[in-house]
């Protein structure tokens, strides 16, 4: 992972015209609560020094999830040639949380953008090796055109963030 | 079913033209375009595509094995793996899995109606698994915006990976106010979006099962793999606590690693996106609590109970597919990804969409491979003609399937099993073919063409009088199908060979080449046989005549020897018997010219492309490499003559601004020869356009035929436009040309005619 990684995923992220923020850990809990409309929904941020704020309900009922605007994620690994978040099955919810909402806001730690498709399924293949065998690579919005024009959010977030958390 | 006559079908086709050609158009073509940028912008693409090839062709061969794999794998996640055998078979184990499932969460009986929510799948329309459940009693809702719209409309996919584009916005906004009468009536796409999301919504969060399809299946991970844009696949199969995924058994891949050039390839083929929104790969039983929303307090995550609860059921279809596998034709269908590409890129597709070009449940070109496979060469007979064998989709194949060969190959089964007609005699004295009685007239008319304008030459110009006589035209329209409202080519009495010969043949040829030659420095040792096809040597002979005297006039010393058909003719009509027979022959007919050292030029692309293609199935491969490294189209030529130091003076050159709009031709550009054209008349200093159009319309017999005359000028008026206006066009193709002289009312050359020296322009 070099700078020009994450450089070259801000760009593909722009053309996705999906938010892009770079942050400390220190800053990212401050950040997250900028970015959120509430209702707030989220899965546990596994990154150390980095919690979820406040505003933010974990562990949501399906009341909570049906009536959240944005849901907050931590994603496995990002890939920065598609501007494309690997989002986990996890027990905590973090699937249902990055699709029901409006928004999504992904958090990556900056050393896990990987440059392409290839690294990507690198990642991929170790993580299955490890049992988490259930992933969603998500890319820009939720989109259709199927109406007669192109419309985002359809099923999924027609709004997406993502905080790349600068190394420690 | 029946197959239609030709004024049914044409009758059928021109509804299309009028009533969804329109919206296809729109959405096809701009995914064609994106499809090309993004194949443009991908630097491996080849490699991705040879390496998907080959990953496919390896999981079919060892399909048997793939599928033990996949259920050992499902099985010990804790899912289950059924393979059905037929469309009955699979439904009637979903109808039981649903059946099950609401009896253990006990709403059988009280008077709820047990439901599924679907994501979009065309094995699902393929087995028809929404009527099979409806008369189970069971509520299936489409939940891909898509099939909601045809749901409702009570209408079939007429794409395969946008079902509903015969639509436009405005005719489901209609049917829309008309069935849910809201407040205020949609309009935009954004309303009529917004509604389907709330709608679909609710049925999604009480759904009691979620089916969805599979783009590929690992089978050693036992991982189904979804690529979508709208997040609605996510939310079946993750919701409701029972997943039911279906697939045809050819989606197994081996491994995960063998995933990764589909994932990359695959929304690049399908609409020009670098990666599609949503690749979920799922091995489930997921870890992702499941969402009961009866029960709004409780908290989602289960923890380790999530997975617990969840039941998931992988349905592999055959249905005709381990049949596929081994009849050699058919089973390069199974590698099809369904990405839709070769419809987005088939001119006919994008002006009658999949309900003109389609099956029962299959639509564009690869539809004729899997109508044939699982519904029956019925079904696949119904719209096979569509594919004229241009070849523009065998560059928009992600996997590169030759689909015009599998089109060749079951038209000609078709053919073969027609009952003979008693009017064969009509063209049986014609038609010295290696056909079966039965056969099309009109096909076997058009598959005959060289015998056919052999015998036309000799009786010119009173066969063209009679041609043109009405009387004539009737009949030739009752018996063969042949357009009245087309010009008939003119036969000229005097072929290419004999004019060649006339001039003093080979010997004279010689001494121009060498006097032109002398007056230049160039030393350039070849020879060349040009290829008399049909259309030069009968028909359109002044381009002949050019490519001789622009050949001498470079100092290259030229043969026009009687040569036999090329078979392109016939294997359009699916006579590849005939099509063997003649390649043969013309093989033999030029092993001593090849095994001379001479070079084979070709004026007509068509037949060129015959020799760099469709031989290679048709000859021994040593053969085939022969001739193919052997021979050239003529600009292609010239081109390299011109790099190796010819001189381009002696040919007719302009001033640079002499403007001139050049519309290669379908197979030309498919051989990556409309460049070589291009080259050559830029540097003879032409300002030259070129056309972007896919297709003339008119490929070859096609626009002649009476039940699909107005399909093709439908796609010739759309190249018309591109080129209207300009002053000087030409175009490779005799049918492409004698379709733009018919659209524009002027002539049409070949390019060689421009360059030739002496040329009129």
């Amino acid at each position: 992972m070099t700078v020009d990684t994450v450089g070259r995923f801000e760009r593909a992220l722009e053309g996705l015209e999906v938010g892009f923020e770079r942050v400390p850990a220190a800053d990212a809990s401050e950040r997250i609560e900028m970015i959120v409309e509430e209702p707030a929904v989220g899965a546990p941020l596994p990154f150390e020094g980095v919690t979820l704020p406040a505003s933010v309900t974990t562990e949501p009922t399906s009341a909570d999830l049906e009536a959240a605007r944005t849901g907050v994620t931590p994603v496995g690994f990002a890939i920065a040639e598609y501007g494309t978040v690997a989002v986990e099955s996890t027990a905590d919810g973090a699937e249902p949380i990055s699709l029901y909402p409006e928004r999504h806001v992904a958090v990556v730690a900056e050393s896990d953008v990987v440059p392409n498709l290839s690294a990507g399924f690198d990642r991929l293949a170790n993580g299955f090796a490890s049992g988490q065998d259930s992933v969603v690579f998500a890319t820009g919005r939720s989109a259709t055109a199927d109406m007669g024009d192109l419309v985002h959010g359809v099923h999924g977030p027609g709004d997406v963030d993502v905080i790349v958390l600068e190394d420690r | 079913m029946a197959q239609r006559t030709r004024s049914q079908q044409a009758d059928r086709i021109r509804h299309l033209l009028e009533t969804e050609g329109k919206a296809i158009h729109a959405t096809a073509s701009d995914f064609d375009a994106n499809r090309q940028r993004a194949y443009g912008a991908t630097d491996d693409l080849e490699a991705l595509r040879s390496k998907a090839r080959s990953i496919k062709e390896d999981a079919i061969d060892r399909l048997p094995e793939l599928i033990d794999t996949v259920k050992d794998a499902v099985e010990a996640n804790g899912g289950t793996v059924y393979v059905a055998d037929d469309a009955a078979d699979a439904n009637a184990y979903v109808a039981d899995v649903v059946d099950a499932q609401t009896e253990e969460h006990d709403i059988a009986g009280d008077g709820d109606t047990p439901s599924v929510v679907k994501s979009k799948s065309m094995t699902t329309e393929e087995i028809d698994l929404n009527d099979a459940l409806a008369a189970a009693g069971i509520e299936v809702t489409e939940t891909d915006l898509g099939e909601w719209v045809l749901q409702v409309a009570d209408d079939t996919p007429s794409h395969i990976v946008g079902p509903a584009m015969h639509l436009s916005r405005s005719e489901i906004a209609e049917l829309f106010n008309e069935r849910f009468d809201p407040d205020e009536p949609f309009e935009t796409a954004e309303e009529l979006t917004r509604f389907a999301r709330d709608y679909l919504a609710d049925h999604i969060q009480e759904a009691d099962v979620g089916i969805t399809g599979a783009n590929f299946v690992v089978a050693d991970s036992g991982t189904i793999t979804l690529v979508t844009n709208e997040g609605n696949a996510r939310k079946c199969a993750v919701t409701p606590d029972t997943h039911v995924a279906i697939a045809g058994v050819e989606k197994l891949i081996p491994t995960l690693a063998d995933l990764e050039p589909f994932v990359d390839l695959i929304a690049k083929s399908a609409t020009g996106q670098s990666i599609a929104q949503y690749v979920t790969m799922l091995s489930p039983p997921t870890d992702s609590p499941t969402l009961d929303f009866d029960d709004p307090e409780e908290p989602i995550p289960a923890g380790d109970e999530g997975k617990t609860d969840r039941d998931f059921h992988l349905v592999l279809l055959d249905n005709g597919r381990m049949d596929m596998r081994e009849d050699d034709p058919l089973r390069e269908t199974l590698y099809c990804i369904r990405c839709g590409a070769c419809s987005n890129s088939c001119a006919n597709f994008q002006s009658v969409g999949g309900h003109g070009f389609g099956g029962e449940t299959y639509s564009g070109g690869i539809a004729t491979g899997w109508e044939a496979g699982v519904h029956g060469q019925e079904s696949a007979a119904e719209f096979n003609d569509l594919c004229t064998g241009c070849s523009r989709c065998v560059d928009a194949c992600p996997v590169k399937i030759d689909i015009p060969w599998i089109n060749t190959v079951v038209r000609d089964r078709i053919n073969r099993s027609e009952e003979p007609a008693a009017t064969d005699f009509l063209v049986d004295g014609l038609t010295p073919d290696m056909e079966e009685g039965g056969l099309d007239l009109g096909k076997r008319f058009f598959g005959n063409i060289g015998t056919v304008a052999k015998a036309a030459s000799a009786t010119a110009p009173v066969s063209n009088w009679l041609a043109d006589a009405d009387p004539v035209r009737g009949l030739l329209e009752r018996t063969l199908g042949i357009d009245r409202r087309r010009d008939l080519p003119a036969f000229k009495r005097e072929s290419l060979v004999d004019w060649f010969e006339k001039r003093g043949g080979e010997a004279a040829s010689s001494r121009r080449a060498s006097r032109a030659a002398r007056d230049t420095s160039a030393d350039l040792d070849r020879e060349v046989v040009l290829y008399p096809d049909v259309y030069t040597n009968y028909v359109d002979t002044d381009r002949g005549k050019a490519a001789v005297r622009t050949l001498e006039a470079l100092g290259i010393p030229v043969r026009v020897p009687d040569l036999p058909e090329s078979g392109r003719a016939a294997l359009s009509q699916g006579m590849v018997a005939t099509a063997d027979r003649q390649a043969s022959r013309l093989y033999a007919a030029l092993a001593e010219d090849l095994d001379a050292g001479r070079d084979i030029v070709v004026v007509e692309p068509s037949d060129l492309a015959a020799m760099h293609r469709e031989y290679e199935r048709l000859l021994p491969e040593r053969s085939f490499e022969r001739l193919r490294d052997g021979s050239y189209e003529i600009c292609e030529y010239v081109y390299g003559l011109l790099e190796n130091g010819a001189d381009p003076s002696a040919l007719s050159t302009g001033d640079g601004a002499e403007p001139v709009v050049y519309h290669s031709h379908c197979q030309q550009r498919t051989l990556d020869l409309e460049a070589p054209t291009v080259a050559v008349l830029e540097r003879c200093g032409y300002a030259l356009e070129t056309t972007s159009a896919e297709c003339c319309g008119m490929a070859g017999s096609f626009g002649y035929k009476r039940e699909y005359y107005e399909l093709s000028m439908d796609v010739g008026e759309r190249l018309a436009e591109q080129i209207d206006g300009a002053a000087t066009v030409v175009a490779s193709g005799t049918s492409c040309g004698d379709q733009l002289e018919g659209l524009l009312e002027r002539d049409v050359p070949h390019p060689i005619e421009v360059l030739a020296p002496g040329s009129r322009l």
